[in-house]
């Protein structure tokens, strides 16, 4: 621990990490003079690949601050074969989660918002660390969060419903239309909203069966990298969300190349950004999600079902009717 | 044995092709800014049909300008108006069908049988139902709130469509793209292919019957710098493109960072798999129909064949029968099977691919045929022996060309039928039902015809997975391409 706070003296100007001074000034009121001051376990994030959690094989860390500039953690800096390694991952998860029910994908997707419900607290105090909330505000991002995994949880099995259905052909055909996943999309998250928006794009993709590689927030990735851990614990298979944390246009450009990725969102890539990797995506045509036009979404509203047909085919199967 | 035909052709004299063409912009006909023409020419006898405007980067400005005036009050009509339109122009193409099929048969090199009895059914076919929809739009999109869904405003058009069409179905892709842009409210400049530009300018004079207002449809042939420069014109706010992978990512580079919506309806080597259950007869049909229709001018076209190693001979030996009976020749004799090819440029490429077959070690068969001294065309022909690995196995032929490859579980069938970067279409059959299911889950394509091939439906969805391309055409989905969700 001494060393430790030998490096956070070296940073010179940043503060030590915002939860030891809370406790600091505790015990500057506090007049205890025996017991000890009990230094916090810090956590160490990392990544989150294949169902594990490996540091980055690079072996950088970026610093994490937050909204005041102190210093919270050392995020894993993933690498472009980081990112290739969750491809793989995401890429072998595909059969098991596409083939299992909607029903079961339902229940898994309840059972995070089981999970992310039970860590309130926890990720109240990150999301407040990571953008600057209030206590009350961070509290009401995470309850969103977690009703947004039940609002995607019920549409599981109703999607192919909604979209899909018998068309009337004009011969004797039996001839239907169903929404199937497209594969593996790579998700870069946005930016400002570490927790809500995060949620609000990871959880549509896997709804429908298809499995995610997700580039986190690149100033707020901790919420992310913690919801990993509530992924590991909700029966979430592994490979189906794989996150990394680092450098947007770093981990985006490998993404956008990948020719085993079938769909690339770009909803926390700036406009040239943006550009850059829907060209790249084209060498194999995958689906494309621009960012939004009109600046920063409104994480809160009704978020129809947009995000969940983005990543849907329509397969339509004929067969004639006959005796 | 053979049957002897006598000649049963269909008369040319219906149609009356004018010596030359100019662009259809703003409601006229007009030459293109530099004056520049291009001959279309028909394959079958390598005739000039009618010389026609060339358009450039001018005439498609001034075409997007014109599609632009209109299309404020165009989209401002009700959408009940709209759909009259279009009912009317559907009306209009039944009762002109025949000397649109001639000419079709002309241009393209088709035969006449199928543009009589496939093609302009379905186009008119498919302006009647998308005029249905023009007044329902409300009812067509998901995800809308119940409240806004029956009683609030209409869904959006999304301005300026512009839409590059290949020449395989002419007037057919024409009507996939230009229907369900009018009865969502926009308004349309359209590129033809330039070896079948005519039926789309003889569309140009259905839509002045039909009354259609003027820059409401515009219509540029050209070649391929006319269409990309109309896919790059910044005041295009719709693209929908047919034709190539190589073209369709081309076109999806050219749009990144805009804010245009693109479909693209890309190219195809679907797999057609044949179990040892199958009805052999039908099956042989399927393939024949797979492969051979529209001379294999057909994206979603059953080009490799998948067949079960235990009935490989049976089946086989029945195709061969079977596609020793196909009449390759004049496209407007109402007996012919297999017209011409549609340029020499086409031949070219199914030629230079047939011998990549061979040389690469497949066995290439094609019956007795003798095929017409002039014009383009190309013997109906099957490859046996062929590995996945092989040119021909997959990379997209066009052409009248099968290759067959083998297999001897319905694991190793979903395997190699998903082994392609394409994913448009596929076959598959077998009498038991609970197989079709299984393996139509597993392929990974757009379509799948199971004990059919090349089936299509103005209300059935096509469009592809994978590098076959996005976005669906037909439908209900396919207004979804046309409005702003």
């Amino acid at each position: 621990m001494s060393d430790k706070s030998s490096k956070q003296e070296k940073r010179g100007g940043k503060a030590a990490r915002a939860e030891d001074a809370e406790q600091a000034d505790a015990v500057v009121e506090t007049p205890v003079a025996a017991a000890p001051t009990r230094l916090s376990v810090f956590k160490t994030y990392k990544l989150y690949v294949g169902g594990k959690f490996p540091r980055s094989e690079s072996g950088r860390v970026y610093e994490v601050t937050d909204s005041t500039d102190k210093w919270l953690a050392n995020a894993p800096q993933a690498s472009r074969k980081d990112a290739r390694d969750a491809v793989v991952a995401a890429r072998k998860a595909v059969p098991g989660w596409s083939g299992a029910t909607a029903y079961n994908r339902g229940q898994v997707l309840y059972r995070v918002a089981e999970m992310l419900e039970g860590r309130r607290e926890q990720f109240a105090r990150e999301v407040a660390d990571a953008e600057g909330l209030t206590p009350d505000e961070a509290a009401a991002v995470v309850d969103a969060a977690v009703d947004r995994w039940v609002w995607y949880a019920g549409w599981t099995d109703k999607i192919a419903q909604v979209v899909g259905g018998a068309n009337p052909v004009a011969g004797p055909f039996f001839n239907l239309s169903t929404p199937e996943p497209t594969g593996v999309v790579a998700v870069l998250a946005p930016q400002e909203s570490s927790l809500l928006g995060l949620v609000s794009v990871v959880a549509p993709v896997i709804a429908t069966g298809n499995t995610a590689v997700v580039v986190a927030s690149q100033r707020a990735p901790l919420p992310a990298l913690s919801l990993s851990e509530v992924l590991a614990t909700s029966d979430v298979p592994a490979g189906v969300v794989n996150v990394l944390s680092g450098f947007t246009a770093e981990l985006g450009a490998p993404l956008a190349a990948h020719l085993d990725v079938n769909g690339l969102d770009l909803t926390g890539a700036d406009a040239e950004l943006a550009r850059e990797l829907e060209i790249s995506a084209a060498e194999n045509l995958k689906r494309v999600r621009r960012p939004s036009a009109a600046g920063p979404e409104d994480w809160q509203a009704d978020p129809g079902v947009e995000r969940l047909t983005a990543w849907l085919e329509t397969k339509t199967v004929w067969h004639p009717i006959g005796v | 044995m053979a049957f002897a035909y006598a000649p049963a052709p269909e008369s040319r004299a219906i149609v009356d092709i004018a010596p030359s063409y100019g662009l259809f912009i703003d409601g006229e006909f007009t030459e293109s800014a530099d004056g520049r023409v291009f001959k279309s020419v028909s394959p079958s006898s390598e005739e000039v049909l009618a010389e026609v405007a060339r358009a450039g980067e001018r005439d498609v400005d001034r075409a997007v300008k014109a599609a632009r005036r209109a299309f404020a009050t165009w989209s401002a009509l009700p959408g009940a108006e709209r759909g009259k339109y279009l009912f009317r122009i559907a009306r209009i193409l039944q009762e002109r069908s025949r000397e649109l099929a001639v000419l079709e048969s002309l241009d393209n090199g088709k035969p006449i049988r199928e543009t009589r009895d496939f093609d302009l059914p379905t186009v008119a076919a498919h302006f009647f139902y998308y005029a249905g929809w023009a007044d329902k739009l409300k009812y067509a999109v998901t995800g809308r709130s119940p409240m806004s869904g029956t009683s609030g405003p209409d869904p959006k058009p999304l301005g300026v469509a512009g839409q590059v069409i290949p020449w395989n179905f002419p007037l057919l892709m024409l009507a996939w793209k230009v229907a369900p842009a009018l009865a969502t409210g926009n308004t349309v400049v359209l590129k033809p292919a330039e070896t079948t530009p005519l039926s789309a300018l003889f569309f140009a004079d259905v839509c002045r019957q039909a009354g259609l207002p003027r820059g409401v449809v515009n219509i540029l042939p050209g070649y391929g710098d006319a269409g990309a420069a109309l896919v790059a014109h910044e005041d295009v706010d719709k693209v929908a493109f047919t034709g190539s992978t190589e073209v369709g990512r081309s076109i999806a580079r050219a749009v990144a960072g805009t804010r245009k919506k693109v479909t693209l309806e890309l190219g195809g080597k679907a797999a057609n798999i044949v179990f040892d259950d199958a009805p052999i007869d039908q099956a042989v049909e399927g393939v024949v129909k797979g492969i051979f229709f529209n001379q294999g001018h057909v994206c979603s076209a059953g080009s490799r064949l998948l067949v079960q190693e235990s009935i490989q001979d049976e089946l086989l030996d029945a195709l061969k029968r079977r596609m020793s009976t196909l009449r390759v020749g004049d496209p407007l004799d109402k007996n012919t099977d297999i017209g011409a090819i549609n340029s020499p440029e086409q031949l070219a490429r199914i030629t230079e691919l047939a011998a990549a077959g061979e040389a690469e070690g497949a066995e290439r068969w094609a019956p007795a045929c003798e095929l017409p001294s002039s014009g383009y065309w190309f013997a109906p022909t099957l490859f046996t022996g062929v590995s996945q690995a092989h040119r021909i196995a997959r990379e997209e032929i066009f052409g009248p060309v099968l290759s067959v490859l083998t297999f001897r579980t319905p694991a190793e069938a979903v395997e190699k039928a998903n082994n392609t970067p394409y994913g448009l279409s596929a076959g598959i059959w077998t009498e038991k039902g609970s197989r079709i299911l299984s393996v139509a889950n597993k392929l990974r394509a757009g379509v799948v015809w199971a004990n059919t091939f090349n089936q299509f439906d103005p209300t059935s969805p096509f469009g592809g997975y994978k590098e076959s391309g996005y976005g669906r055409e037909g439908g209900r989905h396919g207004l979804e391409a046309y409005l702003d969700v």
